[in-house]
Order: structure tokens, then C-alpha cells, then sequence
């Protein structure tokens, strides 16, 4: 029994990461439609820039993950701009391709500044805490409080500010954003922006559990993408969800089955959703 | 078109007589390898290019044709003539059975139902050790047996040249296959897949099916790719099948030109020289390759073959024209 609620609290651990990496793919998903692949090694470098200013400058963990996600946010401002705007108009296979582009910049720049080892986050909270026979890190406790914290602000935010409002219009519908005025692209920016920075919450929470390397981003990145075809493409809620349940099952299934094929069931359920209803729990129509 | 056949023999004289100009080992390396991901990349073109379906995940087929073939002549002692066909077909057969999931959905769906599988395909192979070896990965995979030919006598494959030209010959027998599949109705069919599914159902055409059979074969010379590989190289791992084959792979075909036929030659051979030539860069040289490739995408959509084909070749014609009015 204890080791089921164990379990069940790693899989919310893991299902917070999750949901913010796939929150913010969505967010990006819906506005620009394309699966932004970087994704992930924006996430790598929102835990690497969050731990140089720990380490090196000594800077509060909190505000240096407010810190990494302004960064982060402004690249994706970046990154837009430059590189997926102009590709908009060309089939989807191009901005695959400049997303892997960018996905490898990315990794070389990260390998260029903080070479290829793993680095180890100067840890804060380590205390353990235990209650009921379980027992968790008080950091792995306010990561899954964070990540909820995040969640709740981000759904406040779409649904009860006019930018959230308006994200939502031009996710909806572009050109009939465009006819009432609402301007496009800067609301394009900003959802970017807003979607890179929650990969860099994911990355900071969650870095001091594990390790910080160049590499990092590929397996969360996946499973992102995971949580998006299971939660279906294009909602939030099923973003959220699905990142909780795919945390979850991986957990219970990794805890009770096999460690080893922890990761396998992850796409095992990526293969039954896509057998039984590839649109995902909350998916609209599937992509033309 | 006399043009287009005159063009392709010159060529193929001039890859088969390039072992006599390129005799040091390296520079020939590179040449077998650039061969091999050209008939990868040449699998890809098939299911991507001409029937429109982007899958991420042919690092897995890959994978699979170089460890069927690998534990079909280590384990079951199989000469390398037999394995290669046989691995293949399973390379094909499991293409088969991940289209059928996945190719019931499409655009991003489908890619990143593809990447999925794709690693599944690792993951098996990393941990069923008994029959994989797990992360050890396999080596001493033989080389092909020599051949009795008929005039020449016994051919070993044991020196770099003659591979060079084993390589080379399933490269011209896969151009040749494929191209004769797209320029058959059956390619047709696939590009008007491509073109637009739902368009091209209501004209009677059966997607599913069609979308099916081209994954399928796409595989099978992925695999037959992979075996080539295994064999060459003489040692696999789990890694071998790993994704980033995949993007490579589609790398290739967009910087030499998707659904063209020279594109995925032109593609393997100036991705694999550039990083050569990168070499003094060293760490940097991941993000010249990232820059280099976001550039193609958003200057070069059509890749090299497409630049000729869209700005070169129509003036040249018009030169020639106006020298004969």
C-alpha cells in the first residue's frame, strides 16, 4: 500500500513536468500549428541558464527560475520571429525541419558554454519529509505545489485576461482574429514567449532532481509530445490531464511492472491512443 | 529527356571509375557511408516525398534491417546474399505493422506516432537482451561471402573498393526500383495522396491502402540500408536505430530536394561532406549544421534539385531555344 501512494506521488511529480512542458507545447501548437521540436532543448536551456545563475551568481533558486523564464520567453520571442514566421506560408515539413534546425543550435550552443557533463544543481530543500510512511524531499513536494501553482495561474490567465482571451480567438480562428482587429503576430509572439517560459518553469523545477545536461531535453520533449496525442492536440485541459495520467501510468506501471520498460509504456499508451482515438481525450478534428 | 539519360550514364560512369581517383581509405569511407544513407534517404523520399506522409521514425527500420541481418548470418549462420533480402522484408514487415496504427493518422499526428514507434523499436532492442545483446550491441558481423562470377572469378568483399562498389550497386538498383514506382500509376497514386487525401479518396482512390504499401516499401529499403550497413561497419548497438538517424535522413532529402530522384544522393553527399570539411570547427560544429539547415529550410525550400530545377535549368533551355530560333 505504501509502495502504491509512493508511486502515485512520484507519478504527480513526473505528471507536473509533463504538463507544463506539453501546457506550453500546446500553447504553441494552437496558435502556429506546427509540433515545435525545440521544445525540448529550450527546456535544456532553461535549466542550464537557472543554474548558472544559482551557481555562479548566487542568485535566490525562485527568482532565478522567474529570471530563466524571462529569458527563455524572449527567445521564443526570438525564434518566432525569425525563424517560423517566414515558414508559415510553406508546407509543415519545413518548419519540422527548421525546428530541428533550431533543436540542434540549440544543443551545440548549450554543449559550446557549459560542455558536455552533467551537471549537478546546488540543492536547496533538501529536508525529507514523512507522513503516512511516505516519504518525499520538501523540493519534489513544492515542485508538484509550483507546477499546480503555475497551471491554476495559466488557465486564470487564458481565460479571464483579454491576452488570454485574444491567444484564444487567434488559436481558434486566425483570419477571423485578423477581421476583428486583434493584431496576429504579436499575439503569435506572445504565446511563443508564454510557451517557452513554461518549458523553463518545467526544466527548473524539475532540474535539481535530476541531472542538467546538453542532452536533456530529448526523452521530456517526447513525452511531451506523448501527453499532447494523449490529451489531444490543441487543448489545454488535456495537456494538464494528460500530463498527470501520463505521469501516473508511468510511475505505477514502472513501479509495479518493470523500472527497466518504465519508459516503454509511455509509448505503448502513445500507440493505444492513436489505435483507438487518435484525436486524443480532448482533441478536435484530426489535422487534415 | 535524351538529355536526362545521357546525364544519368555519364554519372554512373563517373561513381563507378571514381575508386580509381579516391584510393585512400577515408575519402572512401566517407563514399560507402554517403551511399548508404543515400539509399536510406532514397526510402524516406518514397513514403515522404511522393506520398506526403512525414514520418520521423525510419532510424527504426534501419535499425531493424541491420540487427535482422546481423542475428540472421551470426546466429542462424545465414550467408550475407540470403540475410540481406531477409532482413529487409523484415524491415518491411514491421513497416507494415506500424503503418497499420499509425498511418491512420496524419500530418503531425502521424510524425510524431512514427517517433513513438521509433522508440519503442530502441528500447526493445536496448533491453531484449537474449536475443539483441542488448546495450553490448553485436559485433563481427561478417562481410558478404565472395561471389563466384561467372568471367572473373572469385570476388572477396573484403577490401574497401569492392565494397565501395557493393554499396553502389544496391544504391543504382534502389534509384532504379524507385524510380520506376513513381513514374508507374502507382506513383502517380501516391501523389495524389500527397496532394490531398481526401480529394484523392473521392476519386476511388484507396488511401489507406496505397499510404500502406508505400510505408511498407519505404521500409523494406530502409532496412535493406541497414543491412548494408551492419555489415560494413561490423558492429551495431541499440543506437543504431536512434531518431536522430531519422532527422538526419530528412535532412538530406530536404537540403537535395524532396520528391526529386537525384535529391537524396545530392542531399547525403553535401550533409556528410560539410561536417568533414566543419572538422576544424570542432564543438562548434553542431551549431554551424542547426544554422546551415534553418537557413536551407527558410531561403532553400526545395532544396538544391529544386534551385536547378526552378532557376538554372529553365534558362539553359531558353539559351538553347533561342540559339536554334
Amino acid at each position: 500500500m505504501i509502495l502504491f501512494f509512493q508511486q502515485i506521488l512520484n507519478g504527480v511529480l513526473i505528471g507536473s513536468v509533463y504538463s507544463l512542458m506539453a501546457l506550453g507545447l500546446t500553447l504553441i501548437y494552437g496558435i502556429l500549428h506546427i509540433p515545435n521540436f525545440a521544445h525540448g532543448n529550450k527546456y535544456m536551456l532553461g535549466a542550464f541558464i537557472s543554474l548558472t545563475l544559482v551557481s555562479l551568481f548566487k542568485i535566490n533558486y525562485w527568482l532565478a527560475i522567474l529570471l530563466s523564464m524571462v529569458v527563455l520567453a524572449l527567445i521564443g520571442l526570438l525564434v518566432e520571429r525569425y525563424i517560423y514566421l517566414p515558414l508559415r506560408d510553406q508546407p509543415h515539413i519545413n518548419s519540422f525541419i527548421a525546428a530541428i534546425g533550431l533543436l540542434l543550435l540549440l544543443e551545440g550552443i548549450a554543449f559550446a558554454i557549459w560542455g558536455g557533463e552533467w551537471h549537478r544543481f546546488p540543492f536547496a530543500y533538501r529536508q525529507n519529509l514523512s507522513f503516512f510512511g511516505i516519504t518525499i524531499t520538501l523540493h519534489r513536494l513544492l515542485v508538484i505545489v509550483a507546477a499546480a501553482v503555475l497551471i491554476l495561474l495559466l488557465q486564470l490567465f487564458i481565460k479571464k485576461t483579454t491576452l488570454g482571451w485574444t491567444i484564444e480567438a487567434v488559436a481558434q480562428d486566425r483570419e477571423g482574429a485578423q477581421l476583428v482587429g486583434i493584431n496576429v503576430q504579436w499575439v503569435s509572439g506572445m504565446a511563443f514567449a508564454i510557451g517557452t517560459a513554461l518549458a523553463a518553469a518545467a526544466s527548473s523545477l524539475i532540474a535539481p532532481v535530476y541531472l542538467v545536461y546538453p542532452a536533456m531535453g530529448s526523452l521530456p520533449l517526447i513525452k511531451a509530445f506523448v501527453v499532447i496525442i494523449l490529451g489531444g492536440m490543441g487543448s489545454l485541459p488535456g495537456a494538464v490531464i494528460g500530463g498527470y495520467l501520463l505521469g501516473l501510468i508511468e510511475s505505477l506501471a514502472g513501479g509495479y511492472i518493470s523500472m527497466i520498460y518504465a519508459d516503454l509504456f509511455a509509448f505503448a499508451v502513445l500507440v493505444i491512443v492513436l489505435a483507438i482515438k487518435p484525436t486524443g481525450l480532448f482533441g478536435k478534428k484530426a489535422e487534415g | 529527356m535524351l538529355m536526362k539519360k545521357w546525364s544519368l550514364i555519364i554519372l554512373l560512369l563517373l561513381f563507378i571509375s571514381l575508386p580509381i581517383f579516391v584510393q585512400a581509405k577515408y575519402p572512401l569511407h566517407l563514399l560507402i557511408m554517403v551511399g548508404i544513407w543515400s539509399i536510406a534517404a532514397s526510402s524516406l523520399n518514397l513514403i515522404l516525398g511522393y506520398t506526403g506522409q512525414g514520418s520521423l521514425g525510419h532510424a527504426a527500420f534501419f535499425g531493424i534491417g541491420a540487427y535482422a541481418s546481423a542475428l540472421l548470418m551470426i546466429k542462424l549462420g545465414l550467408s550475407f546474399w540470403f540475410a540481406l533480402p531477409l532482413a529487409s522484408c523484415v524491415a518491411a514487415f514491421f513497416g507494415f505493422l506500424i503503418g497499420l496504427p499509425a498511418l491512420r493518422t496524419r500530418g503531425s499526428y502521424f510524425a510524431i506516432a512514427t517517433l513513438g514507434f521509433n522508440m519503442i523499436v530502441t528500447i526493445i532492442i536496448e533491453h531484449w537482451e537474449s536475443l539483441t545483446q542488448g546495450g553490448a550491441g553485436i559485433s563481427g558481423i561478417p562481410k558478404p561471402h565472395p561471389l563466384n562470377l561467372p568471367l572473373v572469378g572469385k570476388l572477396a568483399f573484403t577490401s574497401m573498393i569492392t565494397q565501395y562498389y557493393l554499396v553502389l550497386f544496391f544504391l543504382v538498383l534502389t534509384f532504379f526500383l524507385i524510380y520506376r514506382i513513381v513514374h508507374s500509376p502507382v506513383g502517380k497514386t501516391y501523389l495524389a495522396i500527397r496532394g490531398g487525401e481526401p480529394l484523392a479518396e473521392s476519386l476511388g482512390i484507396n488511401a489507406m491502402g496505397n499510404k500502406l504499401v508505400s510505408f511498407t516499401t519505404s521500409a523494406f529499403f530502409a532496412g535493406l540500408a541497414g543491412s548494408l550497413y551492419a555489415s560494413y561497419h561490423g558492429f551495431i548497438s541499440p543506437d543504431t536505430s536512434n531518431f536522430h538517424l531519422g532527422f538526419d535522413l530528412l535532412i538530406y532529402l530536404l537540403v537535395g530536394g524532396v520528391a526529386t530522384m537525384p535529391g537524396p544522393i545530392i542531399g547525403a553527399v553535401i550533409m556528410t561532406l560539410i561536417p568533414e570539411s566543419l572538422q576544424f570547427l570542432l564543438e562548434y560544429r553542431i551549431i554551424f549544421y542547426g544554422g546551415f539547415l534553418i537557413l536551407i529550410v527558410i531561403f532553400l525550400p526545395r532544396g538544391l534539385v529544386g534551385l536547378w530545377q526552378t532557376t538554372f535549368w529553365p534558362k539553359l533551355r531558353k539559351a538553347g531555344q533561342s540559339n536554334r530560333g
